[in-house]
């Protein structure tokens, strides 16, 4: 175990819970994500990992236990934790019926950053997009893999200290995918952390550590290569069936589909 | 401040780019003024009359000239029985019929009762009244006139009602207000309910939210631009209701139109508060119907007198913001009364503007919890 000191981290969770009525989303997990860690956040859809997101970002307030994310509590300094993240969900979050600039500039603004320090980022994303080109086209008329792109570039513009993507590359080509995560790594390069969901076990490969969510719980933690070792498996895929389906290997000798 | 301004920037561009809806909102109203002023119309006017006519003499025949010359009356028929007036009545070609009695004129010289029948078709039984109630005027006026020429008769007391507020009665006074309140309804409820479904159907409402903005800048952000498409369109209803049907505005215009303003923050916090508790706009725009448009058109007077209303509906009216916005509007632009006479329901609709804004805000702020 590596030893961290609280202003490494950037994230901090302590049997944080979330109850909705009688089903518990979120059961008691803890962990905590360092400084330009890329943070694989996997489990099965249902298995807690959105409301996990949602409860860092502020969009949700926990049932119970503590989180620090950026340095402050998310009970009590939501407020400042919202301009030290940036967001983006599985659904696409910028507007269609406007134009790439128009949205960068809506962006840029909400998140109080001055006309020329939005002119020169939206310069220097759009020029490293290769998208000098549709910065006045709407955004509804751009591919499904640009406007991904587009959108986490969007979520990064105010530089924030984290990032958290919500199944950002859901429904997009292999390619594209493998864009996104270069992006991700450039990110991160940069010191940005970044905790990311997903369900494609292959991109848990991407990450520096990855957790794996069953039913509200975290199953696994830890890098890739290291969970693989201890648990004697090829790939995160299959630790990840053995996870989610306990009865896992008796099912396949079972023949069971 | 400046993140506000690209809110409300943004807003703009919605609305602007999606011309469709715009025209639509827009036109709406105006097309509607145009509908219910000429097609849903209670006035009196080119009444098919009959005239049964056994033995014509000059009051008779003079009668007969001061129907045609009201104005109201067409004759389409002058017959000599009164059982010719069934098939004509039962085609639809008359729609009111006048009986004299043979010697008409001799019994009024005579000081007699001279007897006439009115028959009034009244399938429609409030137009049918109202038929009734022009021909008795034109009779009222003979009998007048015969009096004042020194003509001995019985003079009979006819009771007199008079139309006050409305004396043309034209159904184009009424539905204005009634109507303004409905337009608002549209553009401030339901527009705001659905363009902020939109938002959380599509995930952008997500990315608002974990953003710095405070909820209040949201709400301002969204519902600012409808607040003033509302204003645009009730300036519009009343420069159109007042050039093409001349309704009269008698009161103080400025009034008016504050009023209209307390109607729509009224609407659009009604507006939050739906888009607040559903997430698709499909159901928004149901609830929006069902929790806005139907009460404030039929609970509000603007179709149904309130007074006609079973006594729960007519209690259940009381909640109904449009009933006040409506007796508000009738009362500036009819009578012609100023918050001397309206302090109490511009009190009520204050008061409900301030409670649902509060409890919208309130919802919108559970909605990040």
């Amino acid at each position: 175990m590596t030893t961290t000191t609280t202003d490494q981290l950037a994230i901090e969770v302590r049997d944080l819970t979330r109850i909705f009525g009688r089903f518990t989303a979120v059961d008691h997990i803890s962990f905590d994500v360092r400084r330009g860690e890329v943070f694989g956040f996997l489990g099965a859809n249902g298995a807690g990992k959105t409301t996990a997101i949602r409860m860092l970002t502020g969009l949700l307030a926990p049932s119970s236990g503590s989180a620090r994310v950026a340095g402050h509590d998310v009970y009590t300094e939501s407020e400042a934790i919202k301009s030290d993240i940036g967001y983006m969900s599985q659904r696409f979050s910028l507007y269609e019926d406007l134009t790439v600039r128009e949205n960068i500039n809506l962006y840029g603004g909400i998140y109080d950053l001055s006309d020329s320090e939005i002119r020169t980022r939206a310069h220097r994303m759009l020029d490293r997009l290769g998208l000098e080109h549709a910065a006045g086209e709407l955004v509804g008329s751009i591919p499904l893999g640009w406007k991904q792109k587009l959108a986490f570039s969007v979520a990064l513009l105010h530089e924030p200290q984290i990032v958290f993507l919500d199944e950002p590359t859901s429904g997009v080509d292999p390619i594209t995918r493998r864009q996104f995560w270069e992006l991700i790594y450039n990110a991160a390069q940069s010191g940005t952390t970044v905790l990311v969901t997903t369900h494609y076990m292959d991109e848990a490969e991407y990450c520096d550590r990855i957790s794996i969510m069953v039913a509200g719980r975290i199953a696994a933690m830890g890098t890739p290569a290291g969970l693989k070792e201890e648990s004697g498996v090829e790939s995160i895929d299959e630790l990840f069936v053995r996870l989610a389906r306990p009865d896992g290997a008796a099912a396949r000798g079972g023949a069971e589909s | 401040m400046k993140a506000l301004r690209g809110l409300l920037r943004k807003e703009m561009y919605h609305i602007l780019r999606d011309r469709r809806t715009l025209v639509v909102i827009l036109m709406l109203p105006v097309v509607q003024v145009v509908l219910f002023g000429y097609s849903i119309r209670t006035d009196v006017r080119d009444v098919r009359l009959a005239i049964v006519d056994p033995v014509p003499d000059h009051a008779t025949l003079e009668l007969r000239n001061r129907f045609t010359a009201a104005g109201v009356f067409e004759i389409v028929a002058v017959v000599p029985r009164t059982d010719d007036l069934d098939p004509l009545f039962q085609r639809g070609e008359v729609q009111q019929a006048i009986v004299f009695e043979p010697g008409f004129a001799d019994k009024l010289l005579s000081g007699e009762a001279a007897g006439l029948l009115l028959i009034s078709d009244a399938t429609e039984p409030n137009t049918g009244s109202a038929r009734q109630m022009y021909a008795r005027a034109v009779l009222d006026a003979y009998e007048r006139d015969l009096a004042a020429g020194g003509q001995s008769m019985a003079v009979r007391i006819v009771p007199q009602v008079r139309m006050r507020f409305n004396p043309t009665q034209e159904s184009s006074n009424l539905f204005v207000p009634g109507l303004m309140a409905m337009v608002l309804t549209i553009i401030s409820a339901l527009m705001t309910a659905l363009s902020i479904t939109r938002e959380k159907e599509t995930g952008t409402m997500e990315a608002l939210l974990v953003s710095p903005l405070r909820p209040v800048q949201i709400i301002v952000g969204k519902v600012a631009p409808y607040l003033v498409i509302g204003f645009i369109s009730v300036l519009l209803v009343l420069l159109e209701a007042r050039l093409i049907f001349h309704v009269p505005i008698e009161g103080s215009v400025s009034l008016l139109l504050f009023e209209g303003l307390l109607f729509i923050l009224v609407s659009l916090a009604l507006g939050i508060l739906i888009s607040a508790r559903t997430s698709s706009q499909r159901v928004a725009m149901m609830a929006a119907l069902v929790g806005t448009m139907l009460p404030n058109q039929l609970l509000s007077g603007f179709v149904f007198p309130i007074e006609s209303l079973p006594r729960v509906l007519q209690l259940v009216s009381n909640i109904v913001p449009a009933r006040w916005f409506v007796a508000i509007a009738r009362g500036i632009m009819l009578k012609g009364v100023g918050l001397t006479y309206l302090w109490r329901e511009t009190l009520i609709l204050a008061a409900m503007a301030f409670i649902l804004l509060a409890l919208s805000a309130r919802s919108f702020h559970v909605r990040l919890e």
